[in-house]
C-alpha cells in the first residue's frame, strides 16, 4: 500500500482499488465502488469512467484525461525530455530509484505530470494532467519543471494554461527540492498573470498537500470534479491532531464550493464544453458552438 | 535561565551539575577551588565542542526545536528598534502563531515577520506551537503588500513545525492562503530576506520563505516533511525518525551544497539557546551584509534574479528525444 493510500479514509481506498480493478480489464463487467451497480465495462468507458447509475467519478489516468478534453488533432507533448533523478540517493524500505522504475513500468509514464499543447473545441491551449498512479501523483523536480515548460509554451504562443491535479502532495523522496517546486510553479504563474493569460485549475480526486497549497489554488478559475477530495492536510492527520471525528463530506468538492474555495463543480462529461466557454470568455474570443 | 539539556548532551549536563555544586561549596568555604572550577569549565567547553562537531541530522533537529532557542520576538527585541507589532488579517482574526512588526534595523525602517512559538505551556497553546492558520498567512500577505507600497525591505524569520492541520483551517482555505503567499512573494517589488531560525516545517515555512536571499542558522532544519512524519509513512514507524532525518537532507550544510540555502549563520558554541546575546550579534551582522547587498541592486534586476532562481530549483535529467 502506498503512503498516500494509507492517508486516505477507507471509503476512498475502496474507490481506488475499484479503479485499479477496472483498469486491468478482467472481464466485461465492473462494479461501481459507490453504488455497487454492476456495469458493462464498455458503457463505463464510453461514459468517461463516470458511473451511469450514480454519477460517481472514478479516477482516470493522465492520458485518458487529456484524450477526453483535447481535440484529437494537433496535439504534441511538452517536457517529455525531462526525466527524474535521485538527488538525495533516498532509501527507505526501498530505494527511490527502484520506486521510480516500478512506477514507470506500471504506468508507462516517466513521471507524474503529462503536458500537451493542443486545443479544446478549436480554442488553442496547453493542458497538463497528473498521473496519480505514478508515486501518488506526487510533485518532485520533474513535475515542477514540466509545469513550468508548459507555462513557458503559453507565454511564447499566447495560450491559456489548464492543469488537472490529482496528487497526494510534494514528493518526500526528493526532499527540499520537492518543496521548492511549490514556489517554482507558483512563481511561473506570476509570469502568466502578467501576460494576462488565463490559468484554469481543475481539482480532481485527490488534490492534497503541496500541490493544493501551491498552483492548484491559484487558478483564475478553479473547477472541482464532483466528490473530489481536496485539502491541505490529510483527513487522518487532522483527525489525529484535533481528536474529533470529521464532519460528513469534509474536504469534498461540494464542501469547498460551500466554503468559497472553488468557483464551480463540473461533471467530467461537461468539462470540455465548460472549459471552452470559460476560455473564450477570458480570452475575449468568439463563442464556440 | 538554567539551560535545559538534550539527551545527547547528558555528559555536558553532568559536568555542569558538578560545576554548579562546586560553586555552591565555594561560597561558604575558606578553601579556594576556583582553579578547579575553571578547569571543569574548560573541560565542559571542550566536551560541548566535541559533541557539537559531530551532530547527526536528528540531533540537529532536537537543537532546532530546543525550548530555549531564540524566537522571532527575541530577535525583534534584541536587534530592532521602534518595534510596532501589527495585527490581524482584516477578514477573520489575528493569528498569534505569526507575528509581524514595522521596525527599524540599523536605524532603517523594515517589515519583520516570523513564526512565533511559546515558551511555557500557556504561551505554547496561545501560539498554537507556532503552527499558523490561514489568517496568519493572510496577515503576512497584507503586510507584504504594505511593505511593497512603502518600499520597505522584508525580513522573515522561519520557525514552525508546519501549517496547522485543523478543521477550521481547512474550512478557511489553508491551501489557498499558503499558495497566495508563494505567488505574491515571487513578484513582490521589494527585497526579501528569509532566515530559518529553528524548524523549517514544509509548506507552512515556505509560505514566509520565498526570498532573494535564504539564510539559515547552523543548527536549524528545513524539510518537506518532518522526520517523524516521513518515518511513519515510509518506514511505517516513527522510531525511524533519525534515519529519515539523515536521508531527507534537512540540515544547513546539506542544503547549502544543494544551492537551496545561500548562507549559513554560525551559532554560539552549544547552540543559539546557550548565548542569546552572541546570537543576536552574529545575526545582526549577517542581516546587515545581506540587506546592503540586496539594496545595491536595481529593483528590476532583483526581481529578475529572484525569478530565475525560483526557476532553477530542481534536479532532473534532460534527454534529447525519447
Amino acid at each position: 500500500m502506498s503512503w498516500l493510500q494509507k492517508l486516505l479514509p477507507p471509503k476512498i481506498k475502496r474507490g481506488d482499488s475499484g479503479t485499479a480493478r477496472k483498469v486491468v480489464p478482467e472481464g466485461l463487467w465492473s462494479k461501481c465502488p459507490n453504488c455497487d451497480s454492476v456495469l458493462y465495462r464498455t458503457d463505463l468507458e464510453k461514459n468517461q469512467e463516470v458511473c451511469p447509475k450514480c454519477d460517481f467519478h472514478n479516477r482516470i489516468n493522465a492520458r485518458t484525461r487529456l484524450d477526453i478534453v483535447l481535440d484529437p488533432e494537433g496535439r504534441f507533448e511538452i517536457g517529455s525530455e525531462v526525466t527524474p533523478l535521485d538527488p538525495l540517493k533516498f532509501k527507505d524500505s526501498r530505494r527511490y530509484a527502484d520506486r521510480i522504475k516500478a512506477s514507470q513500468s506500471e504506468t508507462g509514464e516517466t513521471d507524474a505530470l503529462i503536458v500537451m499543447q493542443g486545443s479544446i473545441k478549436t480554442v488553442p491551449v496547453v493542458a497538463a494532467a497528473f498521473e496519480f498512479k505514478f508515486q501518488g501523483g506526487s510533485m518532485g523536480s520533474v513535475v515542477g519543471e514540466r509545469f513550468v515548460r508548459g507555462v513557458n509554451t503559453c507565454l511564447e504562443n499566447n495560450l491559456p494554461f489548464i492543469c488537472f491535479s490529482a496528487s497526494g502532495g510534494a514528493r518526500m523522496q526528493e526532499g527540499l527540492f520537492s518543496l521548492m517546486q511549490m514556489a517554482k510553479t507558483s512563481a511561473a504563474l506570476t509570469a502568466l498573470a502578467r501576460a494576462r493569460l488565463p490559468f484554469i485549475s481543475v481539482l480532481t480526486d485527490p488534490t492534497m498537500g503541496g500541490v493544493s497549497a501551491s498552483f492548484a489554488m491559484l487558478g483564475d478559475v478553479i473547477i472541482a470534479e464532483p466528490g473530489a477530495l481536496i485539502g491541505f492536510a490529510g483527513p487522518r492527520v487532522i483527525e489525529q491532531t484535533v481528536r474529533e471525528t470529521l464532519p460528513d463530506g469534509f474536504q469534498r468538492a461540494e464542501f469547498l464550493l460551500e466554503h468559497g474555495a472553488v468557483d464551480l463543480i463540473v461533471d467530467r462529461r461537461q468539462m470540455r464544453d465548460k472549459l471552452a466557454t470559460l476560455l473564450t470568455g477570458m480570452m475575449r474570443l468568439p463563442a464556440v458552438a | 535561565m538554567k539551560t535545559s539539556f538534550l539527551d545527547f548532551e547528558q555528559p555536558i549536563a553532568e559536568l555542569e551539575e558538578k560545576i554548579e555544586q562546586l560553586r555552591y561549596v565555594q561560597d561558604d568555604s575558606a578553601l579556594d577551588i576556583s582553579e578547579e572550577i575553571e578547569r571543569l569549565n574548560s573541560k565542559s567547553q571542550a566536551l560541548t565542542k566535541d559533541i557539537y562537531a559531530k551532530l547527526g541530522a536528528w540531533q540537529i533537529s532536537q537543537v532546532a526545536r530546543h525550548p530555549q532557542r531564540p524566537y522571532t520576538l527575541d530577535y525583534l527585541s534584541g536587534m530592532f528598534t521602534d518595534v510596532e507589532e501589527l495585527h490581524g488579517d482584516r477578514a477573520y482574526s489575528d493569528d498569534p502563531a505569526i507575528v509581524a512588526a514595522l521596525a527599524r534595523f540599523n536605524g532603517e525602517p523594515v517589515m519583520v515577520l516570523g513564526h512565533q512559538k511559546g515558551r511555557d505551556t500557556k504561551e505554547k497553546i496561545y501560539r498554537n506551537f507556532g503552527m499558523p492558520r490561514p489568517e496568519g498567512y493572510r496577515k503576512a500577505l497584507r503586510l507584504f503588500r504594505m511593505a511593497e507600497k512603502f518600499q520597505l525591505p522584508i525580513i522573515t524569520f522561519i520557525d514552525t513545525p508546519g501549517a496547522y492541520p485543523g478543521i477550521g483551517a481547512e474550512e478557511r482555505g489553508q491551501s489557498e492562503a499558503i499558495a497566495r503567499n508563494l505567488f505574491v512573494m515571487a513578484e513582490l517589488r521589494t527585497p526579501i530576506i528569509s532566515v530559518i531560525i529553528g524548524e523549517g516545517g514544509s509548506g507552512g515555512a515556505l509560505a514566509l520563505g520565498v526570498a532573494d536571499q535564504m539564510l539559515m542558522l547552523q543548527y536549524a532544519t528545513y524539510s518537506v516533511i518532518s522526520p517523524e512524519g516521513c518515518a511513519s509513512i515510509l518506514w511505517k514507524s516513527a522510531d525511524k525518525a533519525a534515519e529519515a532525518a539523515e536521508t531527507l537532507a534537512i540540515t544547513a550544510n546539506r542544503l547549502k551544497t544543494f544551492g537551496l540555502v545561500d548562507r549559513i549563520i554560525n551559532e554560539p558554541l552549544g547552540g543559539a539557546h546557550r548565548d542569546h546575546e552572541l546570537m543576536m550579534q552574529t545575526m545582526r551582522k549577517a542581516l546587515t551584509d545581506t540587506l546592503r547587498h540586496l539594496q545595491d541592486k536595481p529593483l528590476d534586476t532583483l526581481l529578475q534574479e529572484r525569478y530565475e532562481r525560483l526557476m532553477s530549483y530542481g534536479r532532473f535529467k534532460e534527454t534529447p528525444e525519447r
